[in-house]
């Protein structure tokens, strides 16, 4: 499964599956939206700024789901001294961010028709402003910091150390009173969400999951692309 | 398989890894009472020391059949099914307010049964269904 993410693997990688993940993206996606903005019904509290969550969601788990990558990667990078991971991290870092701001903005944007507030400083919502600046920090070792193995280095901690910020945010709901409400889909549980509303949540997940997939292709090869440019100077 | 060197590194790496979630551990114990966004009335009865005329924040259920309205102002109870404070509050409600449900109240005490309201935020839980649903649920019942 890494071999795949080989540096030449990824270079001689054909655009064609691009376009074949893209086409599937858009299908998913277009049948996302339909089942989510007409054909899955309105909440029985909430109403309709209840299809809010169909992006919110999603972006949420897509936006911790790449620190965790990142995370994972910079262990490697720290410690097997590997040429290629930190290539990975550093490609993933823009979709998380992205997807942390959009989560950040959706939640707001229903927050202050549900709960009354566009903003309060509870634990899940300020973790989630954590996590938004461990991305930024990361992004910006990489951006200041000229030498590969200094930025290497120094970008690396920085996702180690944000990695612990991951469980605080998943179990924030749990661990402390928040006003935000906590998850309805588990592992341990059946989901408290009807059937009718999670069948759209997890296409919208798939769609924005081959999304991410797609862009990350796409960074991860200029990335190598560059890295052999700087190496040929 | 290893060498030497990396083995070094993966053991430095635990150790510190092992203490950053200690100190990361100790830190959210600490603030604990800052984190929590709201007390639950039971939380308020159980504190040795209440602060009143400070601002707080007061989270539960509203009481079934509890609300009183009188012009702009209104009372009701907040429960957490053990305890319950009542809150009076003057001003406009979230559309989601409603008898049942998950709400905060931000304010403060004046004695540990009576609080008063400078607002009040509808909390949502974590169900979620279409109405016909809740309708075959309540009949059911």
């Amino acid at each position: 499964m890494l071999k795949k993410l080989y540096p030449d693997k990824i270079l001689s990688l054909n655009n064609r599956w691009t376009v074949i993940l893209s086409i599937l993206m858009i299908l998913i996606i277009f049948v996302g939206l339909i089942y989510a903005l007409f054909i899955s019904p309105p909440d029985y509290i909430q109403g309709d700024s209840v299809r809010i969550m169909y992006v919110h969601v999603p972006s949420s788990f897509i936006s911790l789901g790449c620190f965790a990558f990142i995370g994972i990667a910079s262990i490697f990078s720290l410690i097997f001294k590997i040429k290629f991971t930190p290539l990975i991290a550093k490609s993933l870092a823009p979709i998380g961010t992205v997807f942390t701001l959009v989560s950040i903005v959706t939640g707001s944007l229903w927050g202050k028709p549900t709960w009354g507030v566009w903003w309060v400083w509870d634990a899940r919502l300020t973790s989630m402003v954590i996590l938004f600046c461990f991305y930024i920090a990361y992004i910006l070792t990489w951006k200041f910091i000229n030498d590969f193995n200094k930025a290497n280095k120094i970008s690396s901690i920085i996702g180690i150390v944000g990695m612990f910020n991951l469980p605080v945010i998943k179990y924030s709901v749990d661990w402390w009173h928040t006003l935000h409400q906590p998850s309805s889909i588990t592992l341990t549980s059946a989901p408290t969400i009807h059937y009718t509303m999670l069948i759209p949540l997890i296409i919208m997940l798939f769609g924005l999951i081959i999304y991410s997939l797609i862009i990350f292709l796409m960074k991860y090869k200029t990335e190598i692309m560059k890295f052999k440019l700087e190496k040929k100077k | 398989m290893l060498s030497k060197k990396v083995k070094l590194k993966i053991f430095y790496l635990i150790f510190l890894l092992f203490c950053i979630s200690i100190f990361i551990f100790l830190i959210l114990k600490s603030l604990e009472d800052n984190i929590v966004y709201f007390f639950s009335p039971t939380e308020i009865y159980n504190k040795p020391t209440i602060s009143l005329n400070k601002k707080i924040r007061l989270g539960g259920l509203v009481k079934e059949g509890s609300t009183q309205k009188k012009d702009s102002s209104i009372n009701f109870i907040i429960t957490d099914l053990k305890n319950e404070i009542i809150v009076s509050y003057n001003g406009l409600l979230p559309n989601l307010f409603a008898e049942g449900k998950g709400v905060i109240a931000e304010g403060q005490l004046t004695d540990k049964k009576y609080f008063i309201a400078e607002k009040i935020l509808a909390k949502h839980d974590e169900n979620y269904m279409p109405p016909e649903v809740k309708k075959a649920i309540e009949n059911s019942n």
